[in-house]
């Protein structure tokens, strides 16, 4: 009991500071855009040419922090997989999954799957865009890791996607250092906002990154289920 | 419409404060992560009250989706029951 009352108090206490911070210093509703902001809300349909500004500046003008963070995640799934490797799981009986839950994931998991790739697809038009979309698709697979009794993915085939994606992501960004003299600059034409085909190289690294995303999370959930 | 919003947003923040109540004072481990994934989940719809549907999803996918499945994975290896 005293453990939780400590653990109570840690997180009152930081959420407090937090709390009080962001009370003192961005009053609610009331800062008016400055700087770049500013510059990103008025000039990124013009420059850029996606509808959603947050996957302009997720992409294009904070493209190179998008590339760390991806570095990050590839860091991590690997790291659990050494961490995991020797692990084995003991034999013992599990639940049968019921009949029902084994025709229900059968037939969610493509409509699962298609909705990922919407997600990772539309990213410069609706919310949404390649993380969360690959988070979507590995959601997809543990529905099949908990509810099919022998459902197991290529692990070759799943680390081969994610680093052919990764270097597909910083071959693009070359590609802008090379014709633009800037790393990841938008090369594309931008086409007409607001349609599938426009923004520039906006799409191409959604769906680079989705891919991505979508086989190191399901890498580290397959890790995970064989831990 | 916007007292439509005021209860609403009353009625989800009883939501969470209940579910982080459950989180923090079970000693069952399965009824505690399924309560941060609903702690997620309604947090995900206050993302999008406050209009930032891409943090929303973002929020529903990992929050109540994934970080779920890591933590019962967990579970599954750690055992189900705190001992105090």
């Amino acid at each position: 009991m005293i453990r939780k009352i400590i653990a109570f108090l840690v997180v009152f206490y930081f959420g407090y500071i937090l709390y009080s911070f962001i009370a003192v210093n961005f009053p609610f509703g009331e800062r008016p855009l400055k700087g770049v902001a500013a510059h990103y809300v008025d000039k990124g349909i013009e420059e850029e040419g996606a509808t959603n500004i947050v996957t302009s500046i997720v992409t294009l003008y904070r493209g190179f922090d998008t590339l760390g963070e991806v570095t990050v995640l590839f860091l991590a799934a690997t790291g659990l997989g050494l961490l995991l490797a020797g692990m084995k799981e003991e034999e013992k009986e599990k639940p049968e999954p019921t009949l029902i839950m084994e025709t229900t994931t059968r037939y969610l998991f493509p409509l699962v799957l298609l909705f990922g790739t919407y997600i990772f697809i539309h990213g410069h038009l609706t919310p949404g865009g390649g993380f969360p979309a690959g988070v979507v698709i590995a959601t997809g697979y543990f529905m099949m890791f908990i509810a099919q009794k022998q459902f197991k993915p290529s692990e070759y085939l799943l680390s081969a996607t994610e680093s052919f994606a990764g270097t597909l992501y910083v071959i693009m960004g070359l590609l802008g250092l090379a014709l633009a003299f800037s790393f990841l600059a938008n090369v594309m034409p931008l086409g007409v906002p607001n349609t599938v085909f426009s923004a520039g190289i906006i799409p191409v690294i959604y769906i680079i990154i989705g891919f991505k995303v979508g086989s190191e999370m399901t890498g580290i959930l397959a890790h995970l289920k064989e831990a | 419409m916007n007292n439509l919003i005021l209860f609403m947003g009353f009625g989800l923040s009883l939501v969470l404060v209940v579910a982080t109540f459950v989180v923090w004072l079970s000693k069952d481990l399965l009824v505690a992560i399924l309560g941060s994934a609903v702690v997620s989940l309604v947090a995900s719809i206050f993302f999008l009250i406050l209009q930032a549907p891409d943090v929303a999803i973002t929020e529903a996918a990992i929050g109540a989706g994934l970080t779920t499945g890591i933590l019962l994975y967990a579970m599954k290896k750690a055992g189900r029951y705190e001992d105090d």
